[in-house]
């Protein structure tokens, strides 16, 4: 996750308070999601960006997990094509396991 | 219609290991911060010999020695599995660094390089000579002493040229407080400069144009010339028009990111069917910035760094000659300012969009070219295969539509797509190389229409977070078309009645005296 996103999202988690606070993600790879969602969880893993050492313990959920709560046809119009072209299964698999790992922790 | 056609194409690799250690941005930044840091320790040792970077595959590709499709048969990683290492190619030539600095001297109008003689004699007579004029070649005689290049760079008043690791020459800094015309920046405009001539002249060479034919110039690259009054100023064009000789040319700058060869072969097509001229190359050198980009991730996984290519193309769009492949200047598909920034609106409106205005399908298009970066280089870097993933976009539009079954979408892929080999130097893998490749299959009857698409990320400049795109359509020429209404049969009958009716006028004349 890069520094200036890191930037954005430690600011605003500060100013609205974590609880107030969910990350969507967009990434097209599972790798990248569940780095990113780490990040706004337990701290930037690559110890280089501002959320380094803090915790935020934000939520955080990719795109195609909120489906569901979607208007059918922006969903459509918006990203019904990359549902085709990504592995949404592994995506969702790997914002799961992220997720799973800092809760038990 | 006369569209305009694609006369000519030509691609250019230089081979520069040591311009990525000294001017390769990730390098540089690392050595700012963390000096000491293992990554630039291993570093070196990853770098390849010229011998290995011209034997790599994807390389002999851009040069047009193999063809795209080749790339997927091949055994991986290719950096293991080397070809003919040849430097010469169908569109165009490898160069190595040392020939490279002769370039960047010969490309200097300011004497801001300086060669040691030792060197510059060592490299004369193999310089790519053809269509450079003898009075930029004489440059190589103006040399100056070793001694003296050290000072100058000791008193980071330039920076050096090296070969090996070994100081050979440097680029001097053109002003002393302004920081557009420091001895890097000047550097690095040179470098684009010079390999933006090295593609010029093998267009001109290889297809065997006139200099003195060519009228206009497009420059598309990401640099920016100027000093601190104008950055960004231009003219790379013209610059890079005069060393090659063409002298009856003017130019200008393009820039549009990764989609500015794009956007300057539509303006270029433009040019040349308003019949405002009848020769226009579009072009552009490489970035030493770019070099060793993803370099951190190849050193941690052990592979060799990949990113120590500058690359270059040229290409003529010319007035129809009957022959050569057209542009569809009526089938342009464009990203708007309102089309919005999703991977999906944009595959709509830069592909999807110009077709269905033209009563045509994505299945009617043979062969796309969208980025073709190197996967070899992305990958491992974590960003991606990045042309099968516009394949990918490209096929799932079509299935959206009706137009291809979701089974078939992985045969879509392999079929109207190629494999990335074009190195990651921002606005030399937006499609445009392929378009050797595409304009040989057009003439050669081997497809009938192909799209090339070149797509740019703007939020760089931090000035717009919005998308960029361009499409254009290639097909095969149907021949010249009649503009005037009448042919050259008809226009001799004309004459032949109005002759006929003169005479008959005259012998009635005649008859009545």
């Amino acid at each position: 996750m890069d520094m200036a996103n890191q930037a954005r999202i430690k600011e605003t988690a500060e100013k609205y308070g974590t609880d107030k606070v969910v990350v969507i993600l967009g990434g097209a790879e599972a790798e990248s999601a569940g780095l990113t969602a780490e990040t706004v969880i337990a701290g930037d893993p690559t110890y280089a960006g501002p959320l380094t050492n803090v915790a935020l313990g934000l939520a955080v959920y990719h795109i195609f997990e909120l489906k569901d709560l979607i208007d059918p046809q922006v969903y459509d119009e918006q990203i019904s094509m990359m549902e085709m072209v990504l592995d949404v299964e592994e995506i969702i698999n790997e914002m799961n396991n992220i997720r799973s790992q800092y809760q038990e922790g | 219609m006369n569209f305009p056609v694609i006369r000519g194409t030509a691609y250019v690799l230089v081979h520069a290991p040591d311009i990525l250690l000294g001017h390769g941005t990730t390098i540089t930044m690392e050595r700012l911060k963390n000096p000491d840091s293992e990554y630039l320790k291993a570093l070196p040792g990853h770098l390849r010999s010229f011998q290995e970077a011209v034997g790599y595959l994807p390389n002999q590709v851009y040069i047009g020695n193999a063809h795209p499709r080749q790339l997927a048969e091949h055994p991986s990683p290719w950096y293991q599995h080397p070809v003919e290492a040849k430097t010469q190619g169908k569109y165009g030539q490898i160069l190595g660094q040392a020939e490279f600095y002769g370039l960047m001297k010969i490309a200097d109008s300011f004497n801001l390089v300086e060669l040691s003689a030792e060197f510059a004699a060592s490299i004369k007579d193999r310089m790519p000579a053809a269509n450079l004029s003898p009075k930029h070649l004489a440059q190589l005689d103006k040399t100056r002493d070793l001694s003296e290049i050290i000072d100058m760079v000791g008193s980071h008043q330039a920076d050096g040229l090296y070969l090996n690791g070994q100081l050979v020459g440097c680029v001097r800094e053109a002003h002393d407080t302004d920081p557009n015309l420091s001895a890097h920046v000047v550097f690095e405009n040179l470098v684009c400069k010079a390999s933006g001539v090295l593609a010029l002249v093998n267009l001109l060479e290889r297809f065997q144009i006139d200099p003195k034919e060519i009228d206009y110039i497009i420059e598309t690259s990401e640099e920016a010339i100027g000093d601190m009054n104008q950055r960004g100023g231009g003219n790379l064009a013209k610059a890079i028009g005069e060393i090659a000789n063409c002298v009856n040319a003017s130019g200008a700058d393009i820039r549009g990111f990764c989609a500015g060869p794009a956007h300057g072969i539509l303006n270029a097509a433009a040019l040349v069917q308003a019949g405002i001229f009848k020769n226009v190359v579009v072009l552009a050198g490489g970035s030493s910035a770019k070099l060793g980009m993803n370099s951190r991730d190849h050193v941690n996984k052990q592979m060799p760094v990949l990113e120590d290519m500058i690359g270059g193309y040229a290409v003529l769009i010319s007035e129809n000659d009957g022959v050569n492949p057209v542009i569809r200047t009526d089938i342009v598909g464009k990203h708007k300012i309102g089309s919005g920034s999703s991977p999906q609106a944009v595959i709509q409106a830069i592909v999807a969009d110009p077709l269905e205005r033209n009563g045509l399908k994505i299945t009617d298009v043979d062969i796309f070219a969208p980025e073709l970066q190197n996967p070899e280089i992305t990958v491992p870097a974590g960003a991606g295969d990045v042309p099968l993933a516009n394949y990918k976009m490209i096929g799932a539009m079509a299935v959206k539509r009706g137009e291809l079954d979701k089974s078939e979408l992985a045969q879509f892929t392999g079929t109207r797509g190629m494999t990335g080999f074009a190195p990651t130097q921002g606005h030399i893998p937006s499609g445009v190389p392929l378009l050797g490749m595409i304009r040989d299959e057009l003439l050669e009857g081997r497809i009938k229409r192909a799209m090339v698409i070149g797509k740019g990320s703007l939020f760089l400049g931090r000035m717009t977070d919005l998308f960029d795109g361009i499409s254009l359509i290639l097909e095969p020429n149907q021949g010249l078309v009649r503009e005037t209404g009448l042919d050259l049969e008809e226009i001799k009958e004309h004459i032949r009645l109005a002759l006929a009716e003169a005479i008959e006028k005259a012998a009635d004349i005649l008859a009545r005296r």
